[in-house]
């Protein structure tokens, strides 16, 4: 307890470094952000997102933002913002393409999917397309399996894939057409979904569905059968979703 | 007898924006807070702890029993940690359990916080889920707004903040104290216990850390008493479950059942194993618990039941695989896995795990020996046991269950030169005419 730093501090920051965005607005939030907690350094990984928001990628100037907001050795955030994935230090697409290649997903077609996407888009692992639209990486579980094989743009769910659905996909993202995800939102840009994540609220959350069919199966055959948990259902015969 | 499937947590689900608070309430949301607060703080630990409820993210430690663990004693403020970094490689329950009735989890956070009387809880979800993400916080936000959050809820003269705290990508976190440090500001690695998070957790104060399905229980336990709960499930193991099925089966998804339900069952109620196959191993709780083969069909799924035959009931994670599949190639990925997310404290893990790839990488081209096996079972023996946490035991469990099981298959890579599977034949476009 005695390391942490109970209140944010006042410490100036210089933020007017290189090409850097982050502003005396960004500074602002990540204190708002430390002030969410008991403990200020808590907020570390949601200022690194909000990092991630302004400045496309974890840059130098972000880490030291975060250290001097935090008390801490720029060293310090350095450790914990290389530990974690979706940390990035290099400059990330506006879309950021996951293709689940774990074990489920895999045997699925998932790695034909991540294979046909290196192809056509002429990346690699971890790399951003020319015109700095869609980057691409490889997934671990995303907690799907029931939609297998999975993708995800900027963390939003797209179930059920083919290697020609995947195609399509990023083409209409690099052609700046709206693009749905089947249980979530329009797909907004890497870096606003950032910003959700360092705890900033987008007003989207209502947008798409209760779930997809894998998620409703189990309920749907009972609602069939009339099968319900002892007491019965105050929900079987409610107004339903599509 | 219960019904076969018994929908409770995912009971509205259905229901038209179930995820907002007006639609939660017409479903009878926040009645089991109101019930709660009219009790006192340990007889809500008691009903819970009566309940049998079992924690669902794995380990199945009674959940009352931890509360219980609370010292109510010790003047440090106590907190409450949801578990939401749903990560291990099967498990999906809780991301549609979030997406769809997000206030189911956050009236159980009130009234665990309330039982253990914490000031602050938070919930630690995954980054990688926005839109759960945004759900998360919008219902905290509307229960904020309804006065179910905040100063003096209802009127008890009970106050509590909620915090919805992303993650940033590292299966680790799922680990209760790694999540802990990660939830500080640090790098998730594990910490040493004892001392157990519910003495020094959460900034060294006293802390719960409880599965999302485990919290999500709560109200309805609360609401209907804890016999309603144990009537359903079996000796040992009570109540219903989400059990999630995926891979090789006609209608993958979420069936909540009670406890004790057999996989025969499960994949009957799914539509049976893809035409054409059948089944050939399957896991029964995620990646971590011993893989199961055709055999097993008729083990009650429930703690004892799955311990019986030498695995675990994990997370109920159920991934169906048929004889399309090569088991080598499907334990080498998994290791890959284990080694990816392995955070390099302990020796045994942080290296054992790039050991096992390397052999593992072998065999499954070919390339391996008889003697391969017989290291690669040592390994394991060296690797299980001799970490912090339960990562590495994760990682071996696959592999010799797997060697255990179907030693013939491993021996076929290298008599074959390589491995005898199209890894096209167990893709979902398979018959689907579509190629890569």
């Amino acid at each position: 307890m005695a390391e942490n730093h109970t209140t944010a501090t006042d410490k100036t920051v210089p933020y007017s470094t290189g090409d850097s965005k982050i502003t005396d607005a960004t500074i602002a939030e990540m204190r708002e952000i430390a002030a969410r907690y008991p403990v200020a350094r808590s907020a570390l990984l949601p200022m690194l997102h909000l990092v991630q928001s302004v400045e496309g990628r974890v840059t130098p100037e972000g880490i030291e933002a975060c250290a001097d907001v935090l008390g801490l050795t720029g060293a310090e955030v350095s450790a914990v913002a290389t530990f974690y994935t979706m940390y990035k230090r290099r400059p990330v697409g506006d879309y950021h393409v996951g293709v689940c290649t774990n074990t489920l997903c895999a045997v699925m077609g998932g790695d034909l999917i991540f294979d046909r996407l290196k192809q056509h888009l002429d990346v690699g692992n971890d790399e951003t397309t020319e015109d700095g639209k869609i980057t691409l990486e490889h997934l671990e579980c995303n907690a799907a399996c029931d939609y297998a094989p999975v993708m995800m743009v900027n963390w939003e769910f797209f179930d059920d894939m083919t290697p020609e659905s995947a195609t399509q996909l990023v083409d209409d993202l690099r052609d700046g057409n709206e693009v749905k995800s089947p249980r979530g939102a329009t797909i907004c840009t890497w870096r606003e979904a950032e910003r959700v994540l360092a705890g900033y609220a987008d007003g989207r959350a209502d947008e798409g569905p209760t779930g997809g069919k894998a998620t409703l199966a189990g309920l749907r055959l009972a609602r069939e059968r009339g099968w319900t948990a002892p007491g019965g259902s105050s929900n079987a015969d409610t107004q339903k979703e599509d | 007898m219960a019904d076969t499937l018994t929908p409770v947590l995912s009971d509205n689900w259905d229901q038209i924006r179930s995820w907002q608070l007006s639609s939660y309430q017409r479903s009878g949301g926040y009645d089991a807070l109101r019930k709660a607060l009219a009790m006192q703080p340990a007889d809500v630990v008691a009903t819970v702890k009566d309940s049998g409820l079992r924690g669902r993210g794995g380990a199945g430690f009674p959940t009352g029993m931890k509360w219980s663990f609370i010292p109510q004693d010790n003047p440090k403020p106590k907190y409450l940690v949801v578990n939401a970094d749903e990560s291990e490689p099967g498990t999906c329950k809780d991301i549609p359990l979030m997406l769809a009735s997000p206030h189911t989890l956050v009236e159980g956070v009130i009234i665990a916080s309330y039982a253990i009387r914490a000031s602050v809880a938070f919930i630690y979800v995954r980054g990688e889920v926005l839109h759960v993400v945004r759900r998360l916080q919008q219902a905290v936000q509307e229960a904020k707004d309804a006065g179910y959050i905040g100063q003096n809820i209802l009127g008890s003269g009970y106050d509590l903040d909620v915090v919805v705290h992303a993650g940033a990508g590292a299966y680790i976190c799922g680990e209760e104290t790694a999540l802990l440090d990660s939830l500080e500001g640090r790098r998730g690695q594990p910490r040493l216990r004892p001392p157990f998070p519910a003495v020094a957790g959460l900034y060294g104060c006293p802390t719960v850390i409880n599965n999302v399905e485990s919290i999500a229980s709560v109200p309805v336990i609360i609401k209907n008493g804890a016999d309603w709960f144990s009537s359903m499930g079996t000796e040992k193991s009570k109540g219903m479950t989400l059990y999630s099925l995926s891979g090789h089966v006609t209608r993958p998804g979420q069936y909540e059942a009670p406890m004790g339900i057999t996989l025969r069952e499960l994949i009957d109620l799914a539509g049976g194993v893809r035409e054409g196959h059948e089944l050939k191993f399957w896991t029964p709780g995620g990646s971590s618990t011993p893989l199961l083969t055709s055999e097993h069909l008729d083990v009650p799924l429930d703690y004892e039941g799955v311990g019986s035959v030498g695995s675990m009931l994990g997370t109920k994670a159920l991934q169906i695989f048929d004889d399309s599949v090569c088991v080598v190639r499907a334990v080498l990925r998994w290791t890959e896995f284990y080694k990816h997310e392995s955070c390099g404290k302990c020796t045994p893990c942080r290296e054992g795990t790039w050991w096992l790839v390397q052999i593992l990488e072998r065999l499954e081209h070919g390339k391996g020996t008889e003697e391969d096996l017989v290291t690669l079972l040592d390994l394991c023996e060296n690797i299980t046991g001799r970490s912090f946490c339960a990562l590495a035991d994760g990682a071996t469990a696959p592999i010799a269950s797997s060697i255990a099981h179907f030693k013939d298959e491993y021996l076929a890579h290298f008599e074959n030169g390589g491995c005898p599977f199209d890894p096209m034949a167990s893709t979902v476009f398979a018959t689907a005419g579509a190629s890569a």
